[in-house]
This record gives structure tokens, C-alpha cells and sequence, in this order.
């Protein structure tokens, strides 16, 4: 015999003001199988919770309905308090008459007779919910973090040091990202290779961390705790435990003309590379779309055209016949720090966005863009240092720099701001006149957006002690003319039009994340919005977490970051592994389907549409072992509990607990039967 | 006709769809038109007259007569502004208003060349700038050309009137244009 | 022949006869029929759509109306003004709400609003491949062959995107495309798509010269020798009134409509193509690509027969060695 609490919320004025709570109170208390039904002002509250284990234990309830928010605000609030009052947590259902009543209705008497219904139809369903264990998995307390930047440094550093192994894959020959391109960081102006390289070297040299450069991450099976990871190790043709980083083969590479993608394309590598100096690991890879052998083997010569890195190495190291290896990784959480791409205003672009035919498209010369900004300035760039512009060597006189190229611009496709650039902006104003002291320095700004710890110091300082020019305004045109490049600007401030005849501009372009980041978020199963970037669980209070369990994310690829933002959510990421491998073992909802394998005729159609994978054929055999036929299974460690099999069953054999057919029916029959 | 509490961006926004809220006068449209250099407002400036609800001042302004309708604001506006049909609606509540402030000569063009599609249905141009110049004053405008023009056969003194005639003329009057 | 319908506006059939003239000579050589639409209407031009959005949409409408029931689905209007107008009333009925509801008792004919408009660059760009083909035939040299030629599209033909659509608003091609086509060499310059003053060449002339210039310096710093219009305003804003712009001592840039070009290349007369009709002598510019034209094809002969005779003292030379060496004991003097 069902006796069933009832518990309807006023939820302040939230409920109550369109709900008559005591009215729904008075409709459910006399209703079969209800042994008790009250109402109060904040049911989540301490009183509150007390109320419903008060009545658990004064009245004997088998089940209990809170009628107030919704299941997602505090279904475990009240589950908890059941558990505390000994009954079964499974027990306990809300009914949500806020989200799906008072929220969203004006009329007190129809919301208050729909609040009853939605009630009455859960206390039903309550009847026949049945008393469940949570489901326990092993943890496998090893993490991989797939990008090496300085967030991925950083998440697979603090998890290293609490004391479990973590995989690092990053897709370069170095780890580093794109913190290593940089000259100086704001707003300390320290050297960024300088605070970087300490850390990378850290992270290769530490016992429990595996580094895998040169790979990607191919495939992810599994779940929380129990994910099966494949990595691919791209061919390196490198010998990595020969290599003793000597050099000899780059010095011998006579491919030099190949555009390096660190210089970002101001300088020039060789086919077979070391991307930087400082490296991590400092073993070369060699390029085999460039590589002068390699394009002979293409072509199908029958003999190899080039084999000076090989001919050279005194370690033998380099390999020609190496091909793509896989590696697989036993994972109990992942962490997603693949970090960012510049935006670039070319003719092609990706589907949603447009290239600025306003300022060349990209092929005006001497129009850069930020990351270039930073080799010029960097002292182990193509210029050493110097700024000189790439067309003719020059030291330019007059820069300008161009705030929110493409952010902060629907029409192109990029809405949002790339939060960095006023900053590097007026860095690279800075440095600029610290390099060129009669240089002209002209920045031309929407805002400035300088809301972190002195920033905005920092960006005055660019104006009032450097003697950077700010106009406010955004440039309509930018086009070369003669050996000057023309940019028509704006100053809404004292309102005129402004030209400027600059030797060189520096484009703030936005912030995007990487090429192939829609794929590996699949591979993941979380979700991206539409820019790219990965999704976090809640904007607010999860911003680390995805809503996939066991996958973290952390720095660029969520949303535009600055360094120390990086940083913070990389060691958040490494606080949340680090709790999930506190315990041997998970609790799971017990949410999952499970098969009768008495019922079950073998056809498999749950298998079929089952998303996760979860549902596996199990053979039946006979007492002497011979196989007489099979039945579906469903692992409960990676069902998601949505049901499908259930609804696709032919012999009606799979069941999804705590949302069964006989749940489901008598919440319909209940709908159907009661006025 | 806008009731008197009705906004001026209430109006704006009836009139041709767009939320003059959507400006956040970057000043990319002024950056690039060609006749910021000789007007006192410029398209960012009129936009904010409206999202202000300055309807006096913009409606009597001068500048909204100097736009070229060349379209550059628009289509580099980052937010799909469309500042040109904004001004475009400028004018037309203007001139409803009474209060159009058009450079004499704007005006002469505009009222000639309007009343020449009214009377033949299509622009007879001598015609069109000999009524120019009656109404502007400026009576010895592009005399020097005139000559040229002659000899090189671009003049002709007779007006080309369409059969639908009557249909223009309705035309206009349907759209109520008064100017 | 594809046959499309024709709306001059009001300026083809007067101060820009010459773009009608070379459009409807081009058009008859490219197989192109041209039907001018019977009793068309002044498309209202910037005086319309500027002091009433409705005038602006209805007198455009009118001819689109007279277009479909005189059984078009295309009509060419070369006016970048009329093109641009008539294809923005057109995109105003598909999409504002309620008026097209409105135009049948304004205009007084029902329309279907299916004419497709296009203008007169969009046209010979889609009949590049033919263009190509006539100039390789046409016996006369070239005389367009090589020419640095800008082509300068204006305000109209390219912008707003959403009623143009067929190039790239900030770096159109199309114009330069033709040119191609045509053997001429299109020259990268900065100003292909700057206003040059439009309707305010009779009410405010000094902006349009300030404008004007600024087009013409660049053009001709880009190494232009001429700049090709496809709108009647641009040709007057830069034909008629290039005398009052310019400074002393400055070489006349000449200005063509995209259609004499191409007439040009087809060998077709200038005075058939209106040439005479511009206030920038367009004389000396064709006789000295006569000229040129003429003089390569001499030169093209000499060097032929050049490159022949040298091929024949080889082949002698091979002869006579082949000989002495076969038939040395009979000894032979070289040539």
C-alpha cells in the first residue's frame, strides 16, 4: 500500500503567486495512496527539509512528491533529505509546478488546477517507483590533456604533482602554443619564453607526466572514469629515443625556403625542424609534404632524390620508413585545452565568415597581424628584435594598429570580443616606441577593454608615458599607395575623418578556436556553439566542466582567454580530476536501462539506436557451454538513461528505471482520469 | 504620421525595420564617406540623433540632404546598420514634416527632376535642368557645356512623354508626394 | 539569339546616347536581342528613393510590371542607377512586409515580380567566352590588345550587396573581367569602388570634382590609360566634367563605357560606338591604339620572318656539315 507524501512549495512568491498552494494541498491529501500533504513558504530550506523527514518518519511514507521547481535545481536536495529520514533516495519525485506552471502562466485558477494535475500525475508515477542503488564504476586514475599550451602545461603539471599519471598529446613538435611566439606578456612586460620555457621543461622531465608531440588524439571510447583513448603518433621520421638534439640534420636540410608556421610566416624553416630553439621535446620532425624525398616518392621516382639528414645524423636517428603509430591509453578524465587561431581576413573562409575586401583581403604588404607583431619584436625572431616591415626591411616610422578586426562584427560572422587585443594592443605600442623613439604609434579603438589586474594602468601608461595616439573610431579602408600604406579612419570624438599615411599596420584580428576542434569535440561527445568553441556545463558556476562527465576544459578553446585566465582554469581542471580520482571508485545515477533477459528475444533494434554505444549482444548458453542464443546487455556504466531502447523494443523487454512503461502510463492514465 | 509621444526610433523603426539601437557608433560608416569632408553630421552622428530621439534636430539638418545615397556606410557597417536607408527615412519623414532643410540647389534638383517624371513620365534632361536652374537662381550652371552637349547630339529639345502618363501621375499620387 | 528585355532610362536615350549606341552594336554582335520594353517609365533614380521609399519602389515596379506581361524574364538595365534601383524595388516586394500587397492599386498593373534584373557588365561577363572567341576572330589587329585600362565600377553596381549580389562589393572583378576578355589589361588600382559625386554633379559640382579627381589622379598613377564606366552619372562626373578638375599641363585621361570597349575589340567603328560623343577626345587615344596595334603586327612579321630565316641559315649550315662529313674525300668548300 502506497502512502505518499505530498509537498507542495510556495517557493516565496515564485509558486505562490500564481499557484494556490493550499488549494493543491487540499485536492492531493484526500487522494488514494496520499498519507500526508502539506504545504511551506521554502520548502529547499533547512525547515523545509526537516518538514519532509519529520512526516517520513511520523507518517510511514513509502514515496514523496515535492510539487515545486524544477528536478535540475533540487531533486538531490530533497532526495538527500529522504535518505537521511531512511527512505530509499529513489523514492522521492518533484513535480515541477514553477518552470511549467507559475513561470509561465497569468491566470490563477487555470495554473492552480494544472499544478494539481501535474502533482496528482507524479504521485502516481511515485507509486510505482521502485526502491534503487546507485551504480558504482571503477576509476582508472589517469588523465589525459590533449593540447600543449600553457593551459594544457599547466592542467597536466598540477595533476602530475597531486600524484597521478597524466598523458599530454599535443599536435606541434613542441609543446608551448602560442605563448612561446610571444615576445612580451602584459601587464609585467616579462619575457614570455622566459616564464614559459621553465614550465615546458617541467612538464617533460616530470616522472608522471607522458608526452606525446607530434599526435592526436584519433579516438575516445567509454566513460567517466573508463575511457579507452587512442593516440595517433604522426610519423616524426625521427627517432626520438636516438635523437640527442644535436642539429646537424637541420643544418644539412637544403629545403630552407619552406614558410615557418612559428615565424607565423615572416621567416623561413627547413624540411626537417626543430619549430624554436627552446623546443620541448628538442627532436626535429621532419616535414614530408615539403621534404624534397619525400616529394620524389610522391611523384614515384624509383630512386630517393635527397637523404641528407640521414647521411649526417651520427645517431641514426632519422627514418624515412616510419608511418603513423597508435597508442592506447587507459583515461579516467580528459581535459580539453586546445587552445586558439588568429582570424585572418583573406578571401577564403570558413563556412560563416567573411574576409575584409575593405582592408585588402590579406594581400596588401606590410599589413600584419598581432602574432606576426610579436616575432618582429621578439628577439629570436626573423628580424631579431628590430621592427622592420616585411616588404622592404625598413624601419617604419608610422605604425598603425587596428583594433577589433573582425570581433565585434556580426557582418563578418565574429559578434563577440576577443577580450586580449586592446590589451596586446597597447603593448605592442609599447614596445614599439621603446624600440622606435621617434616612431609614430597610432591605435585606432572602438573601447578599450582593461578589466583585469593592472590593465588599465597598463594601457594608460601606453598613452600618457609612451605616447601612443588613440583616436576612437573604426577604419573604413585600408589600401597601399606607393611605398605608404593609406588607412581611412575615423575620430568620433572631435568628429573628423582621419588618414594616415602608414609605413606599417598591425591588425588586432579575433580570436577563433582551432581548425579540427568540431571533430575532436565529437570524438568527445560535448558539445561546441556555433563559433567553435567548446561548451561549458554552466557559464556561471561550471566553466570548467562540459556536459559530458569526465571531460574538462580549460583555457582558448572555450572562449577568448588571456594567460592568467588559462592558468586559473587549467588548475581548476586539475582540482576537479584530481577529485574525481579522490575516491576508487564512482557513484553513477542508477538512471540506466536495464534488459530482462528472460523476455528478451535477441533482436538487437536497441542496439541499433542506441547512441552511447552502451548496449552490447550477450550469448546464452547451455548447462554443457554450448551457445543456444543471445540477449541484448546494457553496461551500466556508460547508458545515459534517454530511453530510446525502451522505446523500440519489440518484446518490450528493456526497461529505463525510474522512467519505466508502467511509470510513464500511469502519469498518462492519471492525466486522463482525474478531472 | 507618428503620433507626438512616439519616439523618433519608434518611428525609424516602423518605417523601414531597423533598430537604430544596433549603432554603437564605431564611426566605420564616416571613416569612408565621401561626403563627411563637407557636412556638419555624418552617418554615425545622424544615427545617434535618432537612438537620442532628437527628432527636430534631425529632421531639420542639412547634412541628411549632402548623402550621395552611394551606400558605403551600409555595406561596411558591422552591424548591419543600414545607416543609408535609416537617412533615406530621414528625409522622407522631413519632408512630411514640413521642415526640410535641403540646400537650395539639392531642392532644385530634387523638385525638377521629380516634376519632369510627373509631366512626361520620363526625364526630358533639358527640360529637367531648365527648370533647374529657374528654381535654383543658378542660371548660368553648365552654360559653357551647353554648346558641347549640342554638337555632340546628347540634348534634345523635345521631351519624350509616355502613353502611361496617367499612370505616373497617379503614382505619385498614391505615394502622397508632395515635394 | 537569347532575347532579354531592354530598359535604357532616361539618360541612354540623352546625355549618354553613346553607352545605348554601343550596347545595342555590341548586343547585335554577340547574338544578344535586345527588345526595348514597351512605354518604360523614369526608374526615379536617386530623387525617388530619397524623399519617398513607396515613389522609390513604384516607379521601378511599374516597369518590372510592363517587363513580365510583355512575356520577359530577364531585363538589362545598363544605368548602374536604373540596375540598382529596379533590383532593390524588386527585393523590397519579395521581402517587406505587405508591399507588394500594395503596388497593384498604386502602379495599376498586377505583377508576379519574376524579371530578373541584370546589368550591362553582368551581361558581356556572362558572355566573356564569346567575346574571346569574336576577338580572336576579328581580322583587324586588336587595338585593345595589351592597354592598361581601369575599370571603375562606382557606387551602384556593387553595393548593397543583398540587391546586387554578383561581385565582391569591396573588390568586384567582373568589370575587369570583361577587360580581360577583351585583351586589355586590367589595371589593380585603389579607387574601383569610390563614389564619384553621382547625383550631385548639377546641384553641388564641386564635391563631384574633389571626388572626381581623387579617382582620376589614382587611376592614372596605377598607370591607367584609360578608365572604363558602366553608369551614365560616373562617365559625366568624369567625362564632362574633367575640364573643370583638371590642373594645367595634365594629360586628358579618357573615359569608356565597358560596351565601347568591347565594340573596340570586336572591330567595330568608333562612330558607330558614339565615340565622338565624349567631352574627353577619345580620338587620340584610338589612333595611337591603332597605332600600337598596327606596329606589332609589323613587328610580329618581322620577327617571323626574322626567326625563319635564321631557321633556314641552321638547316643550310646542318645540310652542308652532314655533307662535308658524309662526303669528305671529295672535299667541298663551306658556303
Amino acid at each position: 500500500m502506497s502512502r505518499v507524501g505530498v509537498f507542495v512549495c510556495h517557493c516565496g512568491e515564485n509558486i505562490a503567486r500564481t499557484v494556490d498552494c493550499e488549494a493543491v494541498v487540499e485536492a492531493l491529501k484526500d487522494h488514494p495512496g496520499v498519507a500526508f500533504a502539506e504545504d511551506y513558504k521554502y520548502m529547499c530550506s533547512d525547515p523545509g527539509q526537516q518538514l519532509v523527514k519529520k512526516a517520513i518518519e511520523e507518517n510511514d511514507l513509502t514515496g514523496v512528491v515535492v510539487a515545486a521547481c524544477s528536478p535540475h535545481m533540487h531533486e538531490k536536495t530533497f532526495r538527500r533529505a529522504c535518505d537521511q529520514a531512511g527512505l530509499n533516495q529513489y523514492m522521492c519525485e518533484m513535480a515541477n509546478v514553477r518552470e511549467h506552471c507559475s513561470w509561465i502562466h497569468e491566470d490563477r485558477g487555470e495554473a492552480t488546477a494544472k499544478a494539481i494535475d501535474i502533482t496528482r500525475t507524479i504521485v502516481e508515477k511515485v507509486k510505482h517507483n521502485k526502491p534503487l542503488e546507485s551504480i558504482r564504476i571503477p576509476v582508472t586514475k589517469r588523465a589525459l590533456v590533449i593540447g600543449g599550451g600553457i593551459a594544457g602545461i599547466q592542467a597536466a603539471l598540477d595533476i602530475a604533482d597531486g600524484g597521478h599519471e597524466v598523458v599530454l598529446v599535443e599536435k606541434e613538435a613542441s609543446i608551448g602554443g602560442h605563448m612561446s611566439q610571444l615576445s612580451e606578456t602584459f601587464p609585467t612586460l616579462d619575457c614570455s619564453q622566459c616564464i614559459l620555457t621553465p614550465r615546458m621543461v617541467e612538464a617533460y622531465q616530470h616522472p608522471n607526466i607522458k608526452l606525446h608531440t607530434w599526435s592526436e588524439v584519433e579516438k575516445v571510447d567509454g566513460y567517466i572514469g573508463n575511457f579507452n583513448v587512442t593516440i595517433r603518433k604522426k610519423a616524426r621520421s625521427v627517432n626520438e629515443d636516438l635523437c640527442n638534439g644535436c642539429g646537424d640534420c637541420q643544418a644539412a636540410c637544403p629545403a630552407k625556403r619552406i614558410p615557418s608556421e612559428f615565424e607565423a610566416g615572416l621567416g623561413k624553416r627547413t624540411a626537417i625542424y626543430v619549430p624554436f630553439p627552446q623546443a620541448v621535446p628538442n627532436i626535429p620532425v621532419l616535414d614530408r609534404q615539403n621534404c624534397t624525398l619525400f616529394k620524389g616518392r610522391r611523384k614515384g621516382l624509383a630512386k630517393d632524390v635527397c637523404g641528407k639528414c640521414q647521411e649526417v645524423c651520427l645517431k641514426g636517428a632519422v627514418d624515412y620508413d616510419t608511418e603513423d603509430t597508435f597508442i592506447e591509453e587507459e583515461i579516467g578524465a580528459i581535459v580539453v585545452a586546445t587552445g586558439f587561431q588568429l582570424y585572418n581576413i583573406g578571401r577564403e573562409q570558413p563556412e560563416g565568415l567573411k574576409g575584409y575586401g575593405e582592408y585588402g583581403y590579406g594581400e596588401v604588404p606590410d599589413v600584419i597581424d598581432g602574432l606576426q607583431f610579436e616575432r618582429l619584436a621578439s628577439a629570436s625572431g626573423p628580424t631579431d628584435g628590430a621592427i622592420l616591415r616585411p616588404s622592404d626591411g625598413k624601419e617604419p616610422k608610422t605604425v598603425v594598429f587596428v583594433h577589433c578586426v573582425g570581433s565585434r562584427d556580426p557582418e563578418k560572422g565574429i559578434s563577440y570580443c576577443s577580450k586580449i587585443c586592446c590589451m596586446y594592443n597597447a603593448k605592442h605600442a609599447m614596445l614599439y616606441k621603446h624600440k622606435v623613439h621617434d616612431g609614430r604609434a597610432v591605435a585606432f579603438y572602438m573601447d578599450i577593454r582593461a578589466g583585469g589586474k593592472g590593465y588599465d594602468e597598463f594601457s594608460r601608461r601606453a598613452i600618457e608615458e609612451d605616447g601612443a595616439e588613440y583616436i576612437r573610431g573604426r577604419v573604413s579602408r585600408i589600401f597601399r599607395d606607393g611605398d605608404v600604406v593609406k588607412v581611412w579612419g575615423y575620430d568620433t570624438l572631435s568628429g573628423e575623418q582621419v588618414v594616415i599615411d602608414a609605413d606599417m599596420v598591425v591588425l588586432a584580428t579575433a580570436m577563433r578556436p582551432q581548425d579540427g576542434v568540431r571533430e575532436l569535440a565529437q570524438k568527445l561527445s560535448v558539445s561546441t556553439d556555433e563559433h567553435g568553441f567548446i561548451n561549458e556545463a554552466h557559464p556561471k558556476l561550471r566553466p570548467v566542466e562540459t556536459n559530458t562527465a569526465g571531460v574538462f576544459v580549460a583555457g582558448a578553446c572555450q572562449a577568448p582567454r588571456d594567460i592568467p585566465e588559462a592558468v586559473a582554469m587549467a588548475s581548476a581542471t586539475g582540482a576537479k580530476v584530481m577529485s574525481l580520482f579522490s575516491a576508487d571508485e564512482l557513484e553513477r545515477e542508477p538512471a540506466v536501462a536495464i534488459v530482462n533477459e528472460n523476455t528478451c528475444i535477441g533482436c538487437m533494434n536497441c542496439a541499433k539506436v542506441c547512441a552511447y554505444g552502451a548496449i552490447e549482444q550477450r550469448e546464452i548458453c547451455t548447462v554443457d557451454g554450448h551457445v543456444c542464443g543471445h540477449v541484448a546487455y546494457v553496461n551500466p556504466g556508460v547508458c545515459q538513461g534517454c530511453g530510446t531502447c525502451q522505446a523500440v523494443c519489440l518484446s518490450k523487454s528493456v526497461e529505463l528505471q525510474t522512467f519505466t512503461d508502467e511509470q510513464i502510463f500511469s502519469e498518462i492514465n492519471a492525466l486522463c482520469y482525474w478531472e | 504620421m507618428s503620433a507626438p509621444f512616439r519616439t523618433l526610433a519608434a518611428d525609424i523603426l516602423e518605417a523601414t525595420g531597423i533598430n537604430a539601437a544596433t549603432c554603437y557608433q564605431c564611426g566605420k560608416c564616416s571613416a569612408g564617406c565621401p561626403m563627411a569632408f563637407e557636412s556638419d553630421l555624418r552617418p554615425h552622428t545622424m544615427m545617434r540623433l535618432v537612438v537620442q530621439d532628437r527628432r527636430e534636430a534631425a529632421l531639420a539638418e542639412e547634412s541628411i540632404w549632402l548623402c550621395l545615397t552611394c551606400e558605403t556606410c551600409s555595406a561596411r557597417c558591422p552591424n548591419a546598420c543600414d545607416p543609408a536607408r535609416v537617412i533615406d527615412a530621414l528625409r522622407e519623414m522631413s519632408i512630411e514634416a514640413g521642415v526640410a532643410d535641403m540646400p537650395r540647389n539639392v531642392a532644385a534638383f530634387h523638385r525638377a527632376f521629380l516634376e519632369q517624371i510627373r509631366t512626361n513620365g520620363r526625364l526630358h534632361e533639358m527640360g529637367m535642368v531648365m527648370e533647374y536652374k529657374l528654381r535654383s537662381g543658378d542660371l548660368i550652371k553648365d552654360v559653357t557645356n551647353a554648346p558641347g552637349m549640342l554638337s555632340r547630339g546628347k540634348l534634345s529639345f523635345r521631351a519624350e512623354r509616355i502613353e502611361g502618363v496617367a499612370e505616373i501621375k497617379r503614382i505619385f499620387e498614391k505615394c502622397g508626394v508632395t515635394l | 539569339m537569347t532575347d532579354v528585355a531592354y530598359y535604357p532610362g532616361c539618360s541612354l536615350h540623352g546625355t549618354s546616347r553613346e553607352f545605348d549606341e554601343s550596347l545595342r552594336a555590341v548586343a547585335a554582335e554577340l547574338g544578344i536581342g535586345l527588345t526595348e520594353i514597351d512605354d518604360w517609365n523614369c526608374c526615379g533614380a536617386s530623387s525617388g528613393h530619397t524623399t519617398d521609399h513607396l515613389l522609390g519602389v513604384a516607379l521601378p515596379a511599374r516597369n518590372l510590371a510592363l517587363a513580365e506581361a510583355q512575356g520577359y524574364d530577364t531585363v538589362v538595365a545598363p544605368c548602374a542607377a536604373c540596375y540598382n534601383r529596379l533590383s532593390a524595388a524588386r527585393l523590397a516586394l519579395a521581402t517587406e512586409d505587405g508591399l507588394a500587397e500594395q503596388m497593384p492599386e498604386i502602379i495599376g498593373h498586377r505583377f508576379a515580380n519574376s524579371v530578373d534584373v541584370h546589368n550591362a557588365v553582368e551581361l558581356l561577363r556572362d558572355a566573356s567566352v564569346t567575346i574571346e572567341e569574336k576577338v580572336a576572330d576579328t581580322l583587324a589587329p586588336n587595338p585593345l590588345e595589351g592597354v592598361k585600362l581601369a575599370a571603375y565600377y562606382g557606387c551602384l553596381l556593387v553595393r548593397p550587396f543583398e540587391v546586387c549580389g554578383y561581385d565582391d562589393p569591396e573588390q568586384p572583378t567582373s568589370m575587369d573581367e570583361v577587360i580581360n576578355a577583351c585583351g586589355a589589361d586590367d589595371v589593380d588600382w585603389d579607387m574601383k569602388v569610390e563614389c564619384c559625386g553621382g547625383a550631385f554633379s548639377v546641384s553641388r559640382t564641386a564635391s563631384v570634382l574633389r571626388l572626381g579627381r581623387a579617382i582620376i589622379e589614382n587611376a592614372r598613377s596605377h598607370g591607367a590609360e584609360a578608365i572604363i564606366v558602366a553608369c551614365p552619372l560616373c562617365h559625366s562626373n568624369l567625362d564632362l566634367r574633367q575640364k573643370a578638375m583638371a590642373q594645367r599641363g595634365e594629360e586628358p585621361m579618357p573615359i569608356l563605357f565597358v560596351t565601347q570597349m568591347v565594340g573596340l575589340a570586336l572591330g567595330l567603328a568608333p562612330v558607330d560606338l558614339g565615340l565622338s560623343r565624349h567631352f574627353v577626345d577619345t580620338e587620340p587615344l584610338i589612333a595611337r591604339l591603332v597605332q600600337r596595334a598596327a606596329d606589332r603586327v609589323v613587328a610580329e612579321k618581322l620577327a617571323k620572318e626574322e626567326a625563319a630565316a635564321k631557321a633556314a641559315a641552321r638547316a643550310e649550315k646542318q645540310k652542308v656539315g652532314a655533307a662535308a662529313a658524309s662526303g669528305g674525300a671529295q672535299g667541298g668548300e663551306a658556303p
